[in-house]
């Protein structure tokens, strides 16, 4: 009988999400384990880092990663899995774009150290302590991961062929690429396995969406009570579909919440923030100076709105690290 | 790594660069004719003409300081003076919007300015230019040579 291809699955800097969409395969997974054998996958399989070292190079078919990159241990995981690995895929925003935890970004190892260990009210470390390097333990010495100041996508460490967008991404992305992979069918290498064009053109409510739009007030979604058929852009919704791939089947907008921008931008767009706030900024109304910057005001976090799945991804990568005050995150 | 300059050891001898978008039909005939009627002013600028101040992309002022201008300068026609009527109000727009966005990520708002010159305001042009100039250089360099743990390694391309 001929081996079976070996896949892989490993998880970074990433809340598990991502596993949970493998897990929304339902039974369609147990016909993916029928024809592929799982060889690594910390959340699930009891394999260790050394039957992972004692492989061949290449001789996993394809291994899929979530999570962004933020200390040692998951630079060395992955640069080990790329080595055993003929493919690897970025597997969902964090992977691809740093996604929230690349956020993080926006501040520095020190900072957040202090926001979490002696600020947290629920947090009581009256000796300040923070984490070590090194620890004693039994007369034994550990050494412990590095945390980086800065988060990095998976493709800043090692080379990726392959991209699944979303926060998660949803099942049917992931049934279409492991479809792809096995068939032999996968696009040019380098290439977002969803569809390349914006949300909006698959979105339930297109048809509402106003010629033009010049918005006198932007509105959050706590705000008010959200029409279910009409375009949130044209209800003051900020809603990022028209700077959005498409792919996820507008999940969040049937759920009656604006598009946030998971998917990532699509091919012919470089800076998904700068992109975004492009779209957004020119569907407000308003010609003076005081007047446009009333109706900004209401867009409380420019960064968190426009890169809340890329700012390890855009241009300028995190915040100038020299700008971040050394006192906390609060 | 990133080249640092010779002016983090000497700071008088850093020189502000200023990546400059010019509106083909009133900063950049400002520009024109600061030029022929020998106007002198800081030389810091590297013009690039756009059709329209409402043609410079967010994206293109984040490549500019991403690859290591010290200043970005928007030029365009006065409010109700666009060539496309509307371009200028546009770009009014995505520079309040973004300016705030570079705050949040440690780029000061004087390294961003957005100006309305006009094809007759040459001496604007030196105006404008010799005071950004003059801010920038106090605000001392943008890409300081701090490295951040975590950003060396890139892929090989």
């Amino acid at each position: 009988m001929a081996e079976k291809p070996k896949l892989a699955f490993y998880w970074c800097a990433a809340c598990g999400g991502c596993e949970e969409c493998v897990l929304d395969l339902e039974e369609k997974l147990l016909d993916v384990v029928s024809s592929v054998d799982i060889v690594f996958w910390p959340v699930a399989l009891d394999f260790k880092r050394h039957d992972l070292e004692a492989m061949a190079d290449g001789a996993i078919l394809a291994t899929f990663i979530s999570g962004a990159i933020r200390t040692t241990e998951q630079e060395e995981m992955v640069r080990l899995l790329r080595s055993k690995s003929r493919l690897v895929f970025a597997f969902g925003s964090c992977s691809q774009s740093g996604g929230v935890p690349g956020l993080a970004n926006l501040w520095t190892k020190d900072s957040i150290f202090q926001t979490v260990y002696t600020e947290g009210a629920s947090t009581p470390n009256p000796e300040g302590t923070l984490p070590q390097r090194t620890i004693r333990e039994d007369g034994g010495e550990l050494e412990l991961p590095r945390f980086f100041d800065t988060v990095r996508t998976l493709d800043q460490v090692v080379a990726v062929d392959y991209y699944l967008p979303g926060c998660p991404p949803t099942p049917k992305i992931l049934l279409a690429a492991l479809d792809q992979l096995l068939s032999g069918r996968l696009p040019e290498q380098g290439a977002v396995l969803a569809p390349d064009h914006a949300l909006c053109e698959e979105c339930p409510r297109r048809d509402s969406h106003p010629e033009r739009l010049a918005l006198n007030e932007f509105k959050r979604p706590q705000e008010v009570i959200i029409d279910e058929g009409t375009c949130l852009l044209a209800q003051g919704i900020l809603c990022l579909g028209p700077a959005t791939r498409a792919g996820c089947e507008a999940q969040c907008v049937k759920g009656n919440m604006p598009c946030t921008g998971c998917f990532g931008p699509t091919s012919r767009v470089r800076d998904f923030g700068g992109k975004a706030l492009s779209a957004i900024a020119t569907i407000a109304a308003g010609k003076e100076e005081a007047e446009i910057s009333r109706l900004f005001e209401n867009i409380p976090d420019p960064v968190g709105t426009f890169y809340r799945y890329s700012l390890p991804a855009s241009l300028l990568r995190r915040r100038r690290i020299e700008s971040v005050p050394m006192t906390g995150t609060k | 790594m990133k080249k640092l300059g010779a002016y983090w050891l000497m700071p008088e001898l850093f020189e502000p660069k200023i990546v400059a978008f010019f509106c083909n039909w009133c900063t950049y005939l400002a520009a024109d004719l600061a030029g022929t009627s020998r106007i002198k002013y800081a030389p810091n600028g590297r013009v690039i003409r756009v059709m329209c101040s409402g043609r410079v992309d967010p994206q293109f002022v984040l490549e500019a300081f991403a690859q290591g201008a010290d200043g970005v300068l928007i030029g365009g026609c006065h409010p109700g003076d666009c060539h496309y009527q509307e371009g200028n109000y546009n770009a009014l727009r995505r520079f309040q919007l973004l300016r705030r966005m570079l705050k949040e990520m440690g780029i000061e708002e004087e390294r961003f300015r957005l100006e309305w010159i006009s094809a007759s305001e040459g001496d604007r042009v030196r105006a404008v230019m010799n005071d950004m100039v003059e801010k920038i250089r106090a605000l001392g360099p943008l890409a300081k040579p701090t490295v951040a743990e975590g950003t060396l390694e890139e892929v090989p391309a």
